[in-house]
């Protein structure tokens, strides 16, 4: 389960590397950014602001990109009981805790599986990753020209891959349609970056209201 | 601020959210509210990055070869067809377009 995940998943790598040189990165900040952030949804983030909005745009990109990683944290709290004390080992835990080790530690059946679930992953998908990213900025270095090769819409459908399979029931959805036209519709309005922070806000009240969910007070999780 | 800058302000805030998971109490994971949170956060913000990477040239709106491309690659999601499949169809269609002058 570890490795078929963790070959999928270093494909992506590939795609971002790309993305990061065309937005404007070079090599090393690409594979910087897989090294120490390693976490694919924030680091697409980041590099799609950056390409719209360049540097001016920087602290609107990190935000967005912070508040991408957010879900990490909640991982990390259901990782943490799994992983077990000891400072060094719980800040390599962190490091490698991303959406694909904490789905296949928790899939596992024993917490001695699920230890050697999660941390399998997360070294697998950490290596993949990183080899990937460094041979994507490779071949984005080699293709120049963004807009001739498609590399923007490339950008759009990574987005739409990452997003597809939480669509999973009504209200995923409903809040996915109105981020979708809140930052439109601010587009013309503020800066670059600004109107995907403000997207934002439309899942804080539907979180906190739980709107679309009537009646379920505990949810199936 | 400097793209290094931005890189590693951004890096260093990825990681110190994943650290601070592992300080918080177990019992807040007990609760539903953060989790769920979460969750639609992310939902949120890639819906908006999908909306202004296919839409937004700068401050203006406008519909491009982005559009199609993005047509092509939904469709090409729904038949769980592999990501990267994907993405080399999504830009081979933006690039297509933008050859025949669209």
């Amino acid at each position: 389960m570890a490795v078929s995940v963790a070959a999928a998943v270093s494909a992506y790598g590939v795609s971002f590397g790309a993305l990061a040189v065309a937005a404007g990165l070079d090599v090393w900040q690409a594979c910087v950014l897989s090294l120490v952030m390693f976490s694919g949804g924030s680091q697409f983030a980041l590099v799609g602001v950056l390409a719209s909005g360049g540097a001016a745009a920087g602290p609107a990109a990190i935000a967005g990109a912070t508040l991408l990683g957010s879900r990490n944290a909640i991982y990390a709290m259901r990782m943490g009981p799994i992983v077990g004390p000891g400072i060094l080992r719980r800040l390599a835990a962190a490091h490698l805790t991303i959406d694909e080790s904490t789905a296949v530690g928790t899939a596992q059946g024993t917490p001695e599986e699920q230890r050697r679930g999660f941390w399998l992953t997360g070294i697998l998908v950490f290596v993949g990753w990183n080899l990937t990213t460094l041979a994507g900025a490779l071949l984005g270095d080699l293709l120049g020209d963004v807009s001739r090769y498609g590399l923007d819409a490339a950008a759009a459908a990574a987005f739409l891959g990452l997003l597809w399979p939480r669509l999973s029931s009504l209200q995923p959805v409903a809040v996915a349609v109105a981020a979708a036209v809140v930052a439109t519709a601010l587009t013309p309005w503020v800066a670059p970056g600004l109107p995907v922070l403000a997207a934002a806000v439309v899942a804080v009240v539907v979180g906190l209201t739980n709107w679309g969910r009537g009646g379920t007070r505990r949810g199936a999780r | 601020m400097s793209i290094w800058a931005i890189i590693i302000i951004a890096s260093v805030a990825g990681l110190a959210v994943k650290i601070t998971g592992y300080l918080v109490p177990a019992e807040v994971m007990e609760r539903e509210r953060p989790s769920r949170v979460a969750g639609l956060l992310t939902v949120a913000l890639l819906a908006a990055l999908v909306a202004t990477q296919t839409l937004a040239d700068g401050q203006d709106v406008v519909l491009d070869a982005r559009v199609p491309a993005l047509l092509v690659a939904a469709a090409l999601f729904a038949l769980r067809v592999p990501f990267i499949v994907v993405i080399i169809a999504a830009a081979a269609t933006a690039a297509l377009i933008r050859a025949l002058g669209g």
